[in-house]
């Protein structure tokens, strides 16, 4: 058999499938530029450079939020040679096993780790690294890379700065490709709001490597490379001596006072407590159990948060309504037996003082009948077809001062308290089934009325202002940072401003008619400063009552308006008035002269009385 | 070169054992090339692979030398039987025995070497098939002699199929080059093709086109075998096959025809509404397939073509028509095959050759890294031991299954080109001298040998450049391994042996 010349056809397909083999390798190597770049790609390296974030200043340019410089340690398990496992762990500070769990996960993580170096410990201080750096010769594959971290000069506004953290896989998702694992952001406060601001943009340096996995050259010579554009830094409106002298006198209490400047909105000081301390602020991570465990919720700012009756204060804003609904007169005298009997055999509490008394003096004696009287004619007011819709006119009144919904401030996580309308009644008793003296609690800001610290900052400084306010922020305008147009416009209420300066006298006198004149907030005058108050004590169906109180100082062009709310605290003079007398005085006069007073405050400890969850 | 018969060591082929010792060296270089960056030292340090490498080469060279100069040659055609029966065993003996060497259950375990039984099942199978071959009265054509050729071939690669060693026994599919030769009809070769070619298209563009594609090759097959009839059957069935390629797009556009037409009835008049189109008359055009008419005129044409072979005793069209039933049912089992029947490995590996889906992070990664390799290489490549993409790490198995980045790399298309037609050469080389053999043993032994290299070959550089899924199978002589440089090197020593044995009776 001599195959009759098969040999030759299968010579000819042998010949084919080679030219099919070196075309492809041909379209590979040479027609194709395609696989070139993806090689260059495979051999380059990345080095991140991380950009510096912004400083954040208070109002008076003293740094709330600045940077230091940590080591982030890194490690490329392929260049890892063996090397003394203890003294690295000594020079570094952790335990041997430590770095041997880390190594043996590097191990089974190695193909996808490849040639890259991955980060081993995070933020080591300076003093550590420096240790490292004199012996990292011995430590082939360890390297050190600056990180900054954030640092906090003073001790002021924790809650309210907000801290930085290494973003995680759920944030990295929600921000579209903004960030990748490595990077920080601003996770609350002003830190969140502002981090577009703050964290500036990345760069990087690319190098080549040569076949040895050395770093040979800046790839096209550095052509490509991107510098890091540093962040903004960030003024905000707070005055860091007042926030931190909040933050002592707020010690071992629950609550929060506000201070806002009343012509133009910038908050001076937002007070939380218990806070979360600035000392555990740049390394979160450590303390987060710690702080999350915490029964009091220090992460949980009560300032823009917390939603509280805010009790009598409210008398202010129903006075105001009275006025301009016209079936309030400064003039009209109502009785007070001890409180406002209604119904069969009902009553509304009231305290001591003398009756009748007009307007002025129901605010000055903070009068519980006065204001029932008050809102019962606003609701049953004859041009209104019934009370319902009495109450929702009250309920526009009540909320053109920014109550029960949020003011718009910039600063995250703001809540919007609540004010009830008909419906709200409609539901729990049915239509027409209630009438003014069902609801009559809410004339001393009580019942289904619920607003923040900070929307009383905000009344009081629309009083301030007779009648308007700018919306309450936090960081002002600088080199870079653009506010919105809307903090720098005036917001009036539905009450002309006409009315306002009749309630003024009664909150002046309330601070200033001297002790034992009937007036409640005696305590919060100080000399020369035309103080104005209004004291609240709220019910707390957990305990003691709050102790309330909002203030203003001059009278006349007012420079700060605050809102202090201590939970439990018993009646507003005890522990509330005090307070935001004492921030009044430190604002205003630069030092505090009530020296017994303050310290009394700062050392009072009410955590006892505070229910935990 | 004249042929010199009275001395043995000038009718030993050197230019074939040139070209053995060319690519070997050519291997342990590469080997070094791509691991001395993980392994650092020297070409001849020992624990490097590179070192190892060069100890297998030396011992390759020993047993060449014993083949060649201290084995008689004729004992091979003597213990052809004995010797594969000894290796089936041991094939049969590792499943249970091995250790797992990722998934597969195909390695001795012997201290220090490892030996994979599967390499030398190669050489024993080569050597009984060639005996078989041999026999005075075998005839391939004839079905009983077929079927023992196929049970030789069939039983080893089964057997390294169940040691989930899928690449290794695809090489034995080469064997059917041998049996070519040998006489088996050509139309099996153009069967496997075809076969070949409807898995992948049936995956790719669909069962009405594979379907499509299988008539087209059968007209076409039917043509060339009635010369007389020719273009008549050309024509014929091109035509048909060309009308049927305009089917799909055809029946899509009545079918917006009669959505159209309803729509606008429906607007017109209350009759029939968007969901009651089964009551309308054309709407049975909506719910044809091309699949099923071109099945439907496929299978009507069935009882007249048959009739008609019975008629002019035309064999061929009546198997065309039974090879058109087997090709349907194939098509249709080929989504169940790659479905079930592969495992998950195989099915996406697959899926990234036909580009079916693109997975660069995983079953794609080693491809696609290792096309970066060899594209990066260029024309002249970055010369010795300059290759990135090579020491990186990048490619896995850079120095066993993917050693051939490392020359596309760092020889570029220069170095590629050399290699490949070392082997074309060497493949040819045996080719030649088979043929120049008298006898059959040795002749069909050769075409064994160069069988198995092109297989090798071609599965090996396929998957590098993207040609191939992705099959585990080293290149000869090249790869880092002793069993595979072993058992190449025993491979093509037997025929060296073999053929200078032969010569002795010019």
């Amino acid at each position: 058999m001599t195959g009759d010349g098969r040999h030759i056809r299968l010579l000819i397909g042998l010949g084919a499938m080679t030219l099919l083999l070196l075309g492809k390798i041909f379209s590979l190597q040479i027609v194709d530029d395609r696989y070139k770049e993806d090689a260059d790609r495979n051999s380059t390296i990345y080095e991140t450079i991380y950009p510096t974030r912004g400083v954040i200043y208070d109002r008076n340019g003293e740094i709330l939020v600045g940077n230091k410089v940590a080591y982030d340690i890194l490690v490329s398990p392929r260049e890892v040679q063996a090397f003394d496992t203890v003294a690295l762990a000594t020079v570094l500070g952790v335990e041997p096993a430590f770095i041997r769990s880390k190594l043996d996960e590097y191990r089974k993580r190695r193909s996808s780790i490849g040639f890259q170096a991955v980060t081993m410990m995070r933020m080591v201080p300076s003093e550590t690294y420096m240790r490292f750096d004199e012996v990292k010769y011995k430590f082939p594959g360890f390297r050190g890379q600056v990180r900054g971290i954030r640092d906090y000069p003073v001790n002021a506004g924790g809650n309210l700065l907000g801290y930085v953290s290494e973003v995680n896989q759920d944030y990295i998702n929600s921000h579209g490709g903004e960030y990748r694992s490595g990077d920080y952001a601003g996770m609350t406060g002003i830190e969140a709001a502002r981090e577009k601001d703050l964290r500036g943009e990345k760069g990087y340096h690319i190098y080549l490597r040569n076949s040895r996995n050395q770093i040979e050259q800046p790839y096209k010579d550095g052509a490509e490379d991107k510098e890091a554009i540093p962040g903004h830094d960030i003024v905000t409106t707070i005055d860091a001596a007042l926030q931190q002298y909040g933050q002592e006198l707020m010690q071992n209490k629950v609550g929060s006072i506000v201070a806002i400047e009343p012509e133009t909105g910038e908050i001076l000081a937002l007070v939380s407590s218990p806070g979360v301390d600035v000392s555990q602020l740049a390394d979160i991570g450590k303390y987060w159990n710690e702080i999350s465990q915490n029964p009091y919720k220090p992460m949980y700012n009560r300032a823009v948060q917390a939603s509280y009756p805010p009790g009598s204060v409210f008398k202010l804003v129903n006075g105001l309504i009275g006025l301009q609904e016209g079936v309030l007169k400064p003039e009209y005298m109502y009785p007070c037996s001890k409180g406002y009997h209604f119904g069969a055999g009902h009553k509304l509490g009231c305290h001591g003082h003398k009756s009748p008394l007009n307007m002025e003096e129901s605010i000055m004696m903070s009068c519980n009948a006065y204001y029932c009287y008050v809102l019962k004619n606003i609701l049953d007011n004859r041009k209104y077809d019934s009370v319902a819709d009495g109450l929702d006119a009250w309920h526009e009144y009540v909320e053109s001062f920014g109550f029960g919904r949020k003011l718009g401030s910039d600063f995250p996580a703001e809540l919007a308290g609540s004010i009830p309308t008909s419906k709200t009644y409609n539901r729990a008793y049915g239509r027409g089934r209630w009438n003014s003296t069902t609801v009559i609690s809410l004339s001393i800001g009580q019942g289904e009325i619920l607003a923040t610290p900070m929307h009383l900052a905000n009344l009081c400084a629309t009083i301030a202002n007779r009648g308007h306010y700018y919306i309450p922020h936090i960081i002002k305008a600088s080199e870079g940072v653009e506010i919105d147009p809307r903090f720098t416009e005036p917001q009036y209420t539905k009450v002309d401003t006409v009315h306002f300066p009749k309630l003024i006298r009664g909150m002046w006198r309330a601070v200033n008619s001297g002790a034992g004149m009937g007036g409640t907030a005696w305590i919060a005058h100080i000399d020369s400063l035309d103080v104005c108050g209004k004291t609240g004590t709220a019910q707390n169906p957990r305990g003691a009552d709050n102790s309330v109180f909002i203030c203003f100082a001059p009278m006349d062009h007012p420079k700060i308006a605050i809102a202090a709310y201590v939970e439990n605290g018993g009646f507003g003079a005890t522990y509330a008035a005090p307070m935001a007398s004492l921030m009044v005085e430190k604002y205003l006069k630069g030092s505090v002269k009530r020296t017994d007073l303050e310290k009394r405050m700062k050392e009072a400890n009410l955590m006892s009385r505070v229910k935990k969850d | 070169m004249i042929d010199n018969d009275t001395h043995k060591r000038q009718s030993v082929d050197w230019k074939l054992i040139g070209v053995y010792l060319l690519l070997v060296v050519i291997g342990w270089l590469n080997i070094y090339a791509a691991t001395h960056t993980s392994d650092p030292g020297s070409l001849l340090d020992f624990s490097g692979r590179a070192g190892k490498q060069f100890v297998w080469i030396l011992t390759a060279f020993s047993l060449a030398g014993l083949i060649l100069y201290v084995i008689p040659p004729r004992l091979w055609e003597g213990l052809c039987i004995p010797f594969y029966l000894f290796v089936l065993g041991l094939l049969v003996l590792v499943i249970f025995v091995s250790s797992d060497v990722k998934g597969s259950h195909s390695w001795f375990d012997l201290g220090p070497i490892r030996f994979q039984p599967a390499e030398v099942s190669k050489i024993s199978t080569s050597l009984l098939l060639s005996w078989l071959v041999s026999q005075q009265n075998f005839k391939i054509t004839r079905f009983k002699d077929f079927l023992l050729a196929c049970l030789v071939i069939g039983i080893p690669m089964l057997v390294i199929v169940a040691e989930s060693e899928t690449g290794s026994a695809l090489v034995y599919a080469g064997f059917i080059f041998v049996l070519y030769r040998e006489g088996l009809s050509g139309w099996w070769l153009g069967l496997i093709g075809l076969v070949i070619v409807l898995f992948v298209s049936t995956l790719t563009l669909g069962a009405y086109w594979s379907t499509l594609i299988l008539i087209g090759v059968l007209v076409l097959c039917n043509a060339f075998m009635a010369p007389k009839d020719f273009w008549k059957r050309l024509f014929t069935g091109g035509g048909l096959v060309l009308a049927m390629a305009f089917l799909p797009a055809l029946l899509n556009w009545l079918c917006s025809l009669v959505t159209g037409h309803i729509e606008w009835m429906a607007a017109r008049i209350w009759v029939p509404q968007p969901h009651e189109t089964g009551t309308y008359f054309w709407s049975f055009l909506l719910k044809m397939k091309p699949l099923y008419v071109l099945l439907g005129c496929g299978f009507a044409a069935i009882p007249v073509l048959l009739y008609k072979a019975y008629r002019h005793k035309d064999t061929f069209l009546a198997l065309s028509v039974v090879a058109f039933v087997a090709g349907v049912l194939l098509v249709f089992s080929t989504d169940y095959i790659f479905q079930n029947v592969l495992q998950d490995h195989q099915r996406s590996r697959i899926e990234v050759l036909l580009g079916m889906k693109e997975d660069l992070a995983g079953a794609g990664y080693n491809v696609n890294q290792s096309k970066i390799a060899i594209g990066s290489g260029g024309l002249l490549g970055k010369g010795f031991l300059q290759g990135t993409q090579t020491t990186f790490g990048f490619v896995p198995e850079q120095s066993t299954d993917f050693i051939f980045c490392t020359v596309g790399e760092e020889w570029g298309f220069a170095g590629c080109l050399t290699v490949i037609l070392l082997y074309v050469f060497l493949i040819a080389r045996l080719i030649l001298d088979a043929e120049r053999c008298r006898g059959h043993f040795t002749r069909t032994y050769g075409y064994c040998v160069a069988a198995c290299i092109f297989m090798h070959l071609f599965i090996n550089v396929g998957m590098t450049v993207g040609l191939m899924p992705v099959i585990g199978i080293p290149l000869p002589l090249l790869s880092y391994g002793g069993s595979s440089l072993w058992a190449f090197t025993i491979l093509i020593f037997i025929f060296l042996a073999l053929y200078r044995d032969e010569k002795k009776y010019f």
